[in-house]
């Protein structure tokens, strides 16, 4: 919503200014009438034209705000597969034009969210709009939108001319050849003249449609292969024949589910390039799925990154890698360093023992953060040298062709370093950090929160468990509904699931320094936070323990809730 | 290590020898013989097309045409029964699917005589309806069914859903991606399910000497007769008409299957280029 606001008030300040600048034209040619009088009808005339002129700029105006308008809405959708939320409650639109990339790792929603899109799935709950037009339960086939499949799902039936023209066939004939057919048809007279009117469409269709289809395949650049068979053609071409077959419909926005995956990486780069230029093109709206993060920064104005069925963050390609919004957008996105810090005060940062420079503001005094650092960033001094901040040692250091990627090591951080500058293995260097170089971010969670269940007085049921909580006499009683909060580094991980209270799978683990945060996914569908000095890695099935004197309860009082129902 | 002793290397082909064996003795030199029987006098032992000339009275021609009109009507009634089932078969998921598909075929490890007995008892004894053509037709429906389903099922139940989903994308509707997409695709697999039901159904006699009625004889009837009367030539020559005929309907088939078959050439052949 703000930044469809966002939208309309940049155009509507544009207006505005053309108005001046118009008001200011009109004042001048009044000072000109008042000055020549004898070129009244000639000024006069002046004052008409540039009205005209305001009015045209009024439409420019207006079709450029509807150029930047988003053509896609996605309000609140949430989408449920046999019990596991796979989008949540997720809003989102899509400018107009735009090369919008969908980005995230397998499982993330990424592709069901282009689906629902599609018309393939409808949401749980929520709403769809395309061209301000909801689409929620409409059909695929009554959408203006057409995909790119992922393995392509060319009709083996049909060569690659039938296959193009598919979606032609069934769509009707455009106006101007609609009317010459109704003239023909007046000009016929006699018994045979619904034949002939009929023989005439036919004809007319057939060329319209072989125009349309030789145009879409010097797109792709496959023209002469219109009458081979599918399953001659490379992985490539057949790519190029889906894409092909998608825009010749000309829909207002293309979608594409990892259109590229199938190809080996000379192809896909090649493609790459093609379709940007396919995009420039044709100037339709393009919705990109991929988890391929250069696929993504090399193609896009725009880049969603979704994890977990929630966007986490929105931008451009630049803004993504600059800035990313956290440290899941930060370790998904390039390589990088990321770390905890305190933020002391607004510019000044301290992480691994040392105050630092920065560009960021508007954090709490002392408010622990997140930080990246990406390996170009940072700079690599002799040791002994004035220049650089934290003094560290070579661990490795390996030539990547344009630069060296060597890890260092400082205070028992291991900084992932590209540089120009070589720094030989075992040696000891200095670390220089600039301040555009350090990235701060508010950290995801500080703390697990969790609505619980008291099946005693002094035992708690969540996320599927039930725990033992040192709780105060006659604080709770059985069936009171509680906040559950816990800290990250109260949770003990087990390697044996019946360890546990409860089991549950690493979906993510981040090396910050001295400790790993690592993010665990319940069976009750919920996320923990740990912070532990053991590694996990991905997809491991852990058991999870949490001792009784650090959970910490809050009575949820009925009052309170419907205060936040209000505020909503 | 001397080569010599492993002079003799076994080829997968190899493999193929019992059966060519057995299938020389059971098909080909029978078959040799059938033309034989067919072209020559039963007593001169001479070249002859005396056999064939049954054909030349009508009664011989309503007989084949009673059979093919049979054989049709089964064909078409089992393909017009195991579609629908096969799509809706493909709709249900996989463990329940196993166990309704084995319901279906089931049938077909009973010996079809069996069968074909049951049904003459529950419509005779239990619904007290005679014996006649549509009898005949039922048991032959029923015998043959299993035939039809398998095929057509095997092949809507490997096709990738993406087709459909391609097809409503560009703005086929349900009915038109039918007809565009999903029937065009099940081709192969309708052509194989008629081979199997048309074949045996035409050249079938023991269902309508169980079921149907005795005003009229199928062609297996008649070629069943002339070798059961010892005048093995003349049935040679009919069986060898039959045999041309089924060839017939196979090269038939075979050109249907062609024309989807996206890898034959017809559909490449166009003046123009594009």
């Amino acid at each position: 919503m703000a930044e469809k606001t966002k939208v309309k008030e940049e155009a509507i300040s544009e207006n505005k200014k053309t108005k001046k600048e118009n008001k200011n034209l009109v004042n001048k040619n009044l000072n000109k009438s008042k000055s020549l009088t004898t070129n009244n009808i000639d000024t006069k005339n002046n004052i008409i034209t540039s009205q005209k002129e305001n009015i045209e700029n009024n439409e420019e105006v207006k079709d450029k705000a509807k150029k930047l308008d988003s053509i896609i809405k996605i309000k609140n959708v949430t989408k449920v597969f046999d019990g596991i939320t796979v989008i949540d409650d997720l809003t989102l639109s899509i400018k107009r034009g735009k090369f919008v990339t969908l980005l995230g790792a397998s499982g993330c929603g990424k592709t069901t969210l282009l689906r629902m899109i599609a018309g393939f799935e409808t949401p749980t709950t929520g709403t769809i709009y395309i061209e301000e037009q909801e689409v929620t339960d409409i059909p695929p086939y009554k959408r203006p939108v057409n995909t790119v499949f992922q393995k392509y799902a060319l009709f083996p039936h049909l060569n690659v001319f039938k296959n193009i023209a598919f979606g032609l066939k069934l769509k009707g004939l455009p106006e101007d050849l609609k009317k010459d057919i109704e003239k023909y048809k007046q000009e016929q007279k006699g018994l045979l003249s619904f034949f002939k009117v009929k023989n005439y469409a036919r004809k007319l269709k057939n060329s319209y449609i072989l125009e349309k289809v030789k145009k879409a395949l010097k797109m792709v650049n496959l023209e002469g292969y219109g009458y081979r068979n599918i399953n001659t053609l490379s992985g490539g071409q057949q790519q190029r024949v889906a894409i092909a077959r998608a825009i010749v419909c000309e829909p207002k926005v293309l979608l594409l589910d990892e259109p590229l995956g199938a190809l080996d990486l000379k192809m896909r780069k090649e493609m790459q390039i093609e379709l940007m230029n396919i995009h420039k093109n044709l100037g339709i709206t393009f919705v990109y799925v991929t988890h391929d993060q250069e696929e993504a920064l090399t193609m896009s104005d725009e880049i969603v990154v979704l994890n977990d069925g929630v966007i986490q963050q929105i931008g451009t390609p630049k803004k993504i890698y600059d800035e990313p919004a956290n440290a899941f957008v930060a370790d998904f996105i390039g390589q990088s360093n990321i770390l905890t810090g305190t933020m002391v005060k607004d510019f000044t940062l301290k992480f691994l023992g040392t105050t630092f420079e920065c560009l960021d503001k508007g954090f709490d005094k002392n408010e622990p953060v997140d930080i990246v650092i990406r390996p170009e960033d940072i700079e690599v001094y002799p040791e002994g040298s004035t220049k650089g901040q934290l003094e560290g040692k070579v661990i490795s250091s390996c030539f990547k062709g344009t630069f060296f990627q060597m890890e260092i090591e400082t205070q028992g951080y291991e900084f992932t370093v590209q540089s120009t500058v070589e720094a030989k293995q075992n040696t000891k260097v200095k670390l220089g950090f600039t301040p555009n170089g350090i990235h701060v971010m508010r950290k995801l969670r500080s703390i697990n929160e969790f609505v619980g269940r008291m099946t005693s007085p002094t035992t708690v049921e969540f996320c599927g468990g039930e725990w033992e909580v040192e709780t105060k006499e006659n604080e709770f009683e059985k069936g009171d509904e509680v906040k559950v909060k816990v800290g990250f580094r109260d949770i003990e991980l087990m390697d044996d699931e019946n360890d546990g209270v409860i089991g549950a799978n690493v979906t993510q683990s981040l090396y910050k320094g001295e400790y790993n945060q690592v993010q665990i996914y319940t069976d009750t569908d919920e996320d923990f936070y740990v912070v532990t000095t053991d590694e996990w890695d991905m997809n491991d099935r852990v058991g999870v323990k949490i001792k009784p004197n650090a959970i910490i309860l809050e009575k949820i009082i009925e009052e309170v809730e419907d205060e936040t129902k209000e505020d909503d | 290590m001397t080569k010599s002793k492993h002079s003799y290397h076994f080829k997968k082909s190899h493999f193929a020898f019992p059966y060519t064996i057995i299938s020389i003795i059971f098909v080909i030199v029978p078959l040799l013989i059938l033309v034989y029987y067919a072209f020559t006098d039963k007593y001169t032992g001479g070249f002859t097309l005396n056999n064939f000339s049954m054909f030349g009275e009508g009664s011989l021609w309503i007989t084949l045409g009673i059979s093919f009109l049979m054989a049709f009507l089964t064909t078409l009634i089992c393909f017009l029964l195991a579609y629908p089932l096969a799509i809706a078969l493909c709709k249900i998921n996989a463990n329940r699917r196993f166990i309704l598909v084995m319901i279906f075929v089931l049938p077909m490890w009973i010996n079809s005589l069996l069968r074909i007995y049951s049904v003459k008892l529950l419509f005779n004894d239990f619904l007290l309806i005679d014996r006649g053509f549509f009898l005949s037709l039922i048991g032959m429906v029923y015998d043959f069914f299993p035939f039809m389903l398998l095929p057509i099922y095997t092949i809507l139940s490997q096709m990738n859903n993406s087709y459909f989903e391609a097809s409503t994308d560009l703005g086929a509707n349900p009915y038109k991606t039918f007809m565009k997409v999903k029937l065009p695709l099940s081709i192969p697999g309708i052509v194989s399910g008629v081979l199997m039901v048309f074949m045996p159904a035409v050249s079938t006699f023991a269902i309508n000497d169980i079921l149907g009625s005795s005003q009229y004889w199928l062609f297996g009837n008649e070629i069943y007769f002339w070798f059961q009367k010892g005048l093995y030539n003349i049935g040679s020559a009919f069986a060898f008409i039959m045999l041309v005929l089924i060839l017939i309907s196979v090269a038939i088939s075979s050109a249907l299957n062609k024309i989807v078959d996206p890898r034959s050439k017809s559909l490449k052949s166009r003046g123009e280029t594009l």
